[in-house]
């Protein structure tokens, strides 16, 4: 039973960083129409600037928020030079352009900070949480932070005006624009918040996974998968797909015989396709009531 | 009386294909305008054009300065509300949220609030679905709400695509009684793009007809209703 309670919050915990990822994912799904490729590398990226930073001295959370700046101008610089001029243009050019910018970004990191891993701190600690053997310190915070950006994005798209102009302006751009949305910017306010959502997944992972350039790659296939069983154009869902796929993939590889560290990633996306087969707008994907 | 609108030679184009062919019109401050014609004469073309929502030559002015070259979002910033054909409900957002998008480029947060309660004054039937999924309206309840959502911007100019397309008969009646009374008592001025030129011209002071993309005809609403020649030729009816 211990064991069970043990993977089960094991997986809680990573669940909570697929979460962050699939949080991002959405985020530019819903401005865009795309999934970008991009996004772990962005993330990647991200998260050695706040090492670099706390190399160079400044204290974890002086770098965390100096990083989140970064990654938001970042984002928003990568979608004015890249994708603005793309934005009319077929799927496959766009998908190019992400994976370009994989590339890019992936190489460039190998070039700056080098293919070693590299040691990153964690702000919480990794004493057992709470006095329980359960989860770490860590996780609880990773857990914590996860939650607490979730309830953050619900209010900011609920109850401020750009977050009802960002949401007006996914959901029907002609009609954003005829009531003085600047819709061009909301896209790059998207991507702006993306990238920082997927800077703080980067840095809450950083500890678990060690850093170094290919670190985001297995995670951002996660991070995609939690958001489409979530479904694509909820948070909420994309959160919770987040947990899902944690808590499966650790109980998966606990219980099922053979399945082990290998197989853990095929069986959870497995059942990511079952569910898709029953509720194809994912778990808590938008139905649209309309009058017909 | 001042001239709140004036379009000269207004020339547009979808990829190669001339829309229209060098239209001219004005509009006078507080007037309500109908723009008829038929099926493809360039009704919403023209109203797409004012917004910069189709390539265009030939020079807009409102209020004297000219809208040329101007993104849609900047020239609705002027005061120029669009109520598109098909009505463009935010149709996953509520009926109050519709109204608050109406006036996103507003900044005087206490007037929004009393301006939503003066909407649900004019269109009772929304605030009994204010907190309902627009896409969830009837038709005409949507009409209103789209009606509303352009009030929410508190236009000099409010531009109307076939308020009446696919509503009942007693529906239409119902909300160009509204539409006359917000350009009477709001001193809103109107152009509205209709098929259905009866309804239009009872509605209507000033009135421009065309087809094929260019003006065949304008003047007084009552005197082309009461010309016989121009209603059999161009409207219809």
């Amino acid at each position: 039973m211990e064991l069970f309670t043990n993977q089960i919050l094991a997986g809680i915990a990573t669940g909570a960083i697929y979460a962050c990822m699939a949080l991002a994912v959405v985020m530019i799904y819903q401005a865009i129409d795309h999934l970008n490729f991009a996004q772990g590398e962005m993330a990647m990226f991200a998260t050695f600037v706040s090492w670099q930073l706390m190399q160079w001295g400044v204290p974890y959370w002086g770098a965390f928020a100096l990083t989140l700046v970064f990654a938001f101008a970042g984002g928003i610089v990568i979608e004015r030079v890249l994708f603005k001029p793309l934005a009319k243009a077929p799927i496959l050019t766009n998908v190019a352009g992400f994976i370009a910018l994989f590339a890019i970004i992936n190489s460039c990191a190998g070039l700056i900070w080098d293919f070693t891993i590299k040691q990153y701190p964690t702000p919480f600690g990794s004493a057992p949480f709470l006095g329980s053997q359960l989860i770490s310190t860590h996780q609880a915070g990773m857990i914590g932070v996860t939650l607490l950006l979730l309830i953050g994005l619900f209010f900011f798209f609920q109850y401020t005006r750009i977050g009802l102009a960002m949401r007006a302006a996914a959901a029907l751009p002609e009609s954003a624009r005829l009531v003085g949305i600047n819709t061009s910017w909301m896209i790059a306010l998207g991507w702006g918040m993306a990238s920082a959502i997927g800077a703080i997944a980067g840095m809450l992972i950083a500890p678990v996974v060690f850093l170094e350039p290919n670190m985001m790659g297995g995670v951002l296939i996660y991070g995609f998968a939690a958001a489409v069983l979530g479904g694509l154009t909820s948070p909420f869902g994309a959160v919770v797909g987040g947990f899902l796929m944690g808590v499966f993939e650790n109980l998966a590889g606990t219980y099922i015989p053979g399945v082990g560290n290998e197989l853990k990633l095929p069986i959870a996306l497995a059942l990511i396709i079952s569910v898709l087969v029953v509720k194809p707008a994912g778990l808590f994907g938008r139905h649209i009531v309309k009058r017909v | 009386m001042t001239q709140l609108l004036n379009v000269k030679d207004l020339r547009a184009y979808y990829g190669q294909v001339q829309a229209l062919h060098g239209l001219s019109f004005s509009l006078n401050e507080g007037s309500l305008t109908t723009l008829l014609g038929a099926n493809g004469a360039g009704k919403t073309t023209t109203l797409r054009a004012i917004c910069n929502m189709v390539r265009s030559t030939g020079a807009i002015e409102f209020e004297g300065k000219p809208l040329t070259n101007r993104s849609t979002e900047n020239i609705v910033r002027f005061g120029i509300a669009h109520v598109p054909q098909g009505r463009g409900t935010f149709t996953n957002m509520t009926v109050e949220e519709n109204l608050q998008l109406g006036a996103i480029t507003r900044k005087d947060n206490a007037s929004i609030v009393s301006d939503i309660e003066r909407m649900y004054a004019h269109f009772p039937v929304l605030k009994q679905r204010h907190t309902q999924q627009a896409g969830t309206l009837s038709g005409g309840e949507q009409q209103m709400l789209a009606v509303a959502r352009a009030l929410m911007l508190r236009p000099r100019l409010m531009l109307l695509d076939e308020p009446s397309f696919g509503l009942a008969p007693l529906v239409v009646r119902d909300l160009f009684g509204i539409l006359g009374k917000i350009n009477r008592e709001d001193k809103v001025t109107i152009l509205v793009v209709e098929q259905n030129a009866q309804l239009a011209l009872e509605l209507a002071d000033q009135a421009y007809v065309i087809e094929t993309g260019r003006i065949v005809m304008s003047g007084n609403a009552k005197d082309i209703a009461n010309n016989e020649d121009i209603r059999k030729s161009y409207l219809g009816y």
